[in-house]
């Protein structure tokens, strides 16, 4: 077994022992949804129509809100050291971290989503595009974040600045998300929107593990 | 490509290791740490950097495993430089930095399969001896949090004796052992030596019983 399928697995175990850390950020999303219709006027047409960017902005920020601990532990005690020393390629195991990440923090949203939709009424033929939306967008989202987290890793509060830096490049995704889930609710047209989201899936994967990989090197290497 | 070390019928390491420093200076903080300086490191041999506290010897012990490099002059491994052959190098030596590395929620028998994982041909069966030999047998299953500091250390020590590298890097492997792990952890090194491997180490402790030691003094530069 390599080095990289042995960290995934080691880290999907870690997180399977300490729920907390995955269901955080799911408790989050929940509430969001659930306390939304409460403050708003609770009419369901006015909800129906801001169902979809509400859905979204509460997954973006609840990925935000995962992305602090990623490599955190990892530079603390000395995982990240021995990944170096390895020789092993740094853009594998970034790929596989964000590939974890995603796993308990995204792929969990995707599947939730649907049925907390229900509590913004969001109409019925947009169920299908908020799915596919967040199942491409979410990984976009924890590939930016991961640049941001090996960024930050060594700064001993690094949440702030994290945000500051990642906020930026989560809005295109956050519009075409939105919009693709907006547009199916009125019936019209989306597969513009999800076809660029997949675009930039495709974009992010081949490009930020080498970024993420550059920031890690930089933070051990002092 | 890459190939295990050689070992032959007598337990003989038979493959070249020769890391050798050449008019390697470092600064930090505009602070000259060390400059021009020559080390080699043969087979057999058992180096110890000496030195106050922030005299430089974790900072060229890292240098030497190739994981920094922020510094003036070459270090090669068999005649090339250590970053023209890392993954080579890396599989033929073995980091063990002051920071552990030790996952604390996982149980000494999973963090050492991480650690060997980039060495396939270790086998199940050598990780439970391990444990037991640096004397953690009954605590395979036992989350390594509930363990005691020294036993954390013995967990990682415990890479020596299942990693086949012939060149060891020891940052402070002493720190939290009690006197019969320090005891045994001498032990090794002399058997490591004896058996035509090399030790780098850097340690407060005196290690003079061993004959191949070589000290080499940092922090005389002001």
């Amino acid at each position: 077994m390599s080095l990289v399928t042995a960290t995934i697995k080691r880290d999907l175990v870690i997180a399977a022992r300490n729920p907390g850390e995955w269901l955080n950020p799911l408790m989050f999303f929940l509430m969001v949804l659930a306390l939304f219709p409460l403050a708003v006027d609770p009419d369901p047409k006015f909800l129906a129509k801001i169902a979809a960017g509400v859905v979204w902005v509460a997954a973006l920020l609840a990925t935000l809100l995962s992305l602090d601990a990623l490599f955190k532990a990892d530079v603390e005690d000395g995982t990240l050291e021995q990944w170096l020393a390895s020789g092993e390629s740094l853009f594998a195991m970034a790929l596989g971290k964000v590939f974890v990440h995603w796993c308990i923090s995204g792929l969990p949203l995707t599947l939730v989503a649907p049925l907390l939709a229900l509590m913004m009424n969001l109409p019925e033929e947009a169920y299908s595009a908020l799915f596919f939306s967040l199942l491409l967008g979410t990984p976009i989202l924890s590939l930016l974040g991961a640049v941001g987290a090996a960024l930050t890793a060594g700064v001993r509060s690094g949440g702030l600045l994290l945000s500051l830096v990642i906020l930026p490049l989560y809005i295109p995704i956050l519009i075409f998300g939105a919009s693709a889930v907006y547009h199916a609710g009125i019936e019209m047209e989306y597969a513009g929107q999800l076809g660029f989201l997949a675009s930039f899936l495709c974009i992010s994967i081949t490009l930020t593990p080498f970024a993420v990989a550059g920031a890690l090197k930089l933070n051990l290497s002092r | 490509m890459t190939r295990p070390a050689q070992v032959d019928k007598s337990n003989r390491f038979t493959t070249v290791s020769d890391l050798s420093v050449h008019d390697v200076g470092c600064e930090r903080d505009d602070r000259i740490l060390f400059e021009n300086l020559n080390i080699a490191v043969q087979k057999g041999d058992l180096i110890q950097l000496v030195g106050p506290n922030g005299a430089g010897k974790t900072t060229l012990l890292r240098l030497m495993a190739g994981l920094n490099q922020d510094f003036s002059g070459e270090v090669r491994w068999n005649g090339q430089n250590i970053q023209s052959c890392f993954h080579d190098y890396a599989r033929q030596r073995l980091y063990i930095g002051h920071l552990s590395a030790i996952k604390k929620i996982l149980t000494p028998l999973e963090n050492l399969r991480w650690f060997v994982s980039s060495w396939p041909e270790v086998k199940e069966d050598d990780l439970w001896q391990a444990l037991e030999k640096v004397t953690l047998a009954g605590y395979e299953d036992v989350p390594c949090q509930q363990l005691s500091a020294g036993q954390q250390r013995r967990v990682a020590l415990a890479r020596l004796l299942v990693t086949p590298t012939p060149l060891w890097i020891l940052d402070e492997p002493f720190t939290a052992l009690d006197k019969e792990g320090v005891a045994w952890l001498e032990q090794q090194l002399a058997q490591h030596v004896e058996k035509g491997g090399s030790v780098l180490i850097t340690s407060h402790h005196a290690l003079s019983d061993i004959p191949a030691l070589r000290q080499i003094e940092l922090g005389v530069h002001k």
